[in-house]
């Protein structure tokens, strides 16, 4: 591999940025737009700052609508320079109206965001790491590198390989074998550690400290973050300008639901759509519910803890943004509920028999949320919930085989079919498989 | 023998640019005293007023978080690792 320029040039400013600098979430202090991600006062995350005034000037629902089918379409709301960003098709994913679901559960409108069907990689990671490898790109990295649960693997090492960067990534030496082979079909250099992701996370930063690489998750963690925004952004387009009343997501780091949140902020505060209370519900697995627990705690730090779920791509045990996901669900009057692995399960597979979407557990984990939020009179039936699903199923096929039978092995012979056919409607569907007809 | 302590870039430039130092210490909150004594302002940068390490910073000692060991009172004894990490990373 290529060795990755140790000093990038740090062209911060730029005519064409909307974005003045980084500025620490904590205590204020303010940055260049390099690749730092924590303030050197008090160690807060840092995040990039806009000038809204200048985007109430240049930016429309027309101008947006006149722009590429991607999330490039909310540039002037990314914290790129870049006039040719790295467009590989990511976003504008379908947002479904989820008709079937939201009768079995006993709701009325009911939506999903489909970023099982994210391009390139089939998880809403394609847009974080569109956005983080653009800015690579203009800081002048060569190498890009990340710590993943899978997802983010994929999608680093695809847009990586797109965009002529070299790719080195570290994920859990045990995960899921489509998310290994995703990851290394791409040709990156693959390193599979014996550890937790928490575990792989550390031993990232710590390699950050030593390699000048970009790292999307560490070093760019602040560009890389906004790229969320976009499944804020495109949710209130599609819902026709406006924003929904409560939404679910999935917690892993809690990045994506406060990125989510900020960008509706943002929409607001540059008159693209009107202010309303949206309500912010959060899912986490029982194996690994960190950020669940300092809910219901009423905590406000986060207790780490040590993953133990099929939930894979969201089991993060020291949560980033842990204690700001659980202020947005406590400000927005929402809740952040945990689910054990059987309803998982049973939640892919009841999005996959009502709506035709197959998720991966993750959204498993959103979908069994949403379900017992439900029966606890947590939503509204007549709000318009908008449920984001970031992963696809064929990722993790391990989570349901055994849960969803076999096909019928027939002759192929009508009175053979006839029989079959039968006994399908006779039998149990995870009966099928012990039948030789 | 001392132990082995990792540091962040964004402490590197009290500590002369040095990724990785050797520093004395029987405990976690010993290590952070000595620390300040060969760099003096860390201690500030590691810790809030109250002397408590900050929210956003975590410890880790042979590869595990001191949250689950004995917090700063976490023992320490030649030839371990002590890996010092902004707390915002990964997601």
């Amino acid at each position: 591999m290529t060795q990755a320029a140790t000093s990038p040039t740090h062209s911060a400013v730029h005519s064409a940025a909307t974005f003045t600098g980084l500025k620490c979430k904590e205590c204020g202090a303010e940055y260049e737009a390099k690749a730092i991600h924590v303030c050197e006062l008090c160690f807060g995350p840092l995040e990039v700052a806009y000038d809204y005034d200048r985007l109430r000037q240049i930016v429309t629902r027309e101008t947006i609508q006149a722009g590429p089918h991607s999330i490039w379409r909310y540039r002037p709301f990314l914290p790129v320079t870049s006039q040719n960003p790295i467009d590989v098709g990511t976003g504008m994913t379908p947002l479904v109206q989820a008709n079937r679901l939201a009768r079995q559960l006993g709701i009325k409108r009911l939506f999903i965001k489909n970023d099982a069907v994210n391009m390139p990689t089939l998880s809403f990671k394609d847009r974080v790491v569109s956005v983080a490898l653009t800015r690579a790109r203009e800081l002048g990295f060569t190498t890009v590198s990340c710590a993943s649960t899978g997802n983010l693997a994929n999608s680093t090492a695809a847009i990586a390989a797109h965009a002529g960067l070299d790719c080195c990534v570290f994920i859990p030496s045990d995960l899921e074998a489509g998310k290994v082979m995703g990851t290394l079909i791409y040709g990156p250099t693959v390193m599979a550690v014996h550890g937790n992701y928490d575990q792989v996370n550390r031993l990232c930063s710590e390699v950050a400290n030593s390699h000048g690489w970009g790292f999307v998750n560490i070093n760019l963690r602040p560009y890389y973050s906004e790229g969320s925004k976009t499944l804020g952004f495109e949710v209130a387009e599609q819902l026709g300008w406006q924003l929904p009343d409560h939404i679910v997501a999935p917690l892993a780091s809690g990045s994506l639901f406060t990125k989510i949140y900020k960008g509706f902020q943002e929409f607001v505060k540059v008159g693209l759509v009107d202010d309303k209370p949206v309500r912010f519900s959060g899912a986490q697995a029982e194996g690994c519910s960190p950020i669940a627990k300092a809910f219901k705690e009423n905590q406000d730090f986060i207790t780490p803890v040590k993953p133990n779920t099929i939930a894979k791509s969201i089991a993060i045990g020291n949560p980033a943004d842990g204690v700001y996901a659980v202020d947005i669900a406590r400000k927005t009057n929402g809740n952040i509920e945990s689910v054990n692995d059987a309803e998982i399960v049973e939640a892919i597979k009841l999005l996959a028999e009502t709506e035709g979407i197959f998720t991966e557990t993750a959204g498993g984990t959103t979908i069994a949320v949403l379900k017992k939020l439900v029966e606890a009179g947590k939503i509204n039936p007549e709000e318009t919930t908008v449920v984001y699903i970031t992963g696809n199923g064929l990722k993790t096929q391990e989570a349901v085989q055994g849960c969803i039978g076999e096909p019928f092995t027939i002759e192929p012979k009508l009175d053979a079919f006839e029989r079959a056919l039968e006994r399908s409607r006779t039998l149990g569907r995870l009966e099928w498989q012990q039948v030789m007809v | 023998m001392a132990v082995k302590v990792l540091v962040p870039t964004p402490l590197q430039k009290l500590t002369q640019d040095q990724a990785t130092l050797e520093c004395e210490g029987n405990s976690i909150a010993e290590l952070i005293e000595s620390l300040e004594h060969s760099f003096p302002g860390i201690k500030a940068r590691l810790c809030d007023e109250q002397g408590q390490l900050r929210r956003f910073i975590n410890f880790y000692v042979n590869s595990e978080d001191i949250r689950f060991l004995e917090g700063q009172n976490t023992p320490l004894t030649p030839g371990d690792e002590v890996s010092i990490v902004p707390a915002v990373a990964g997601g």
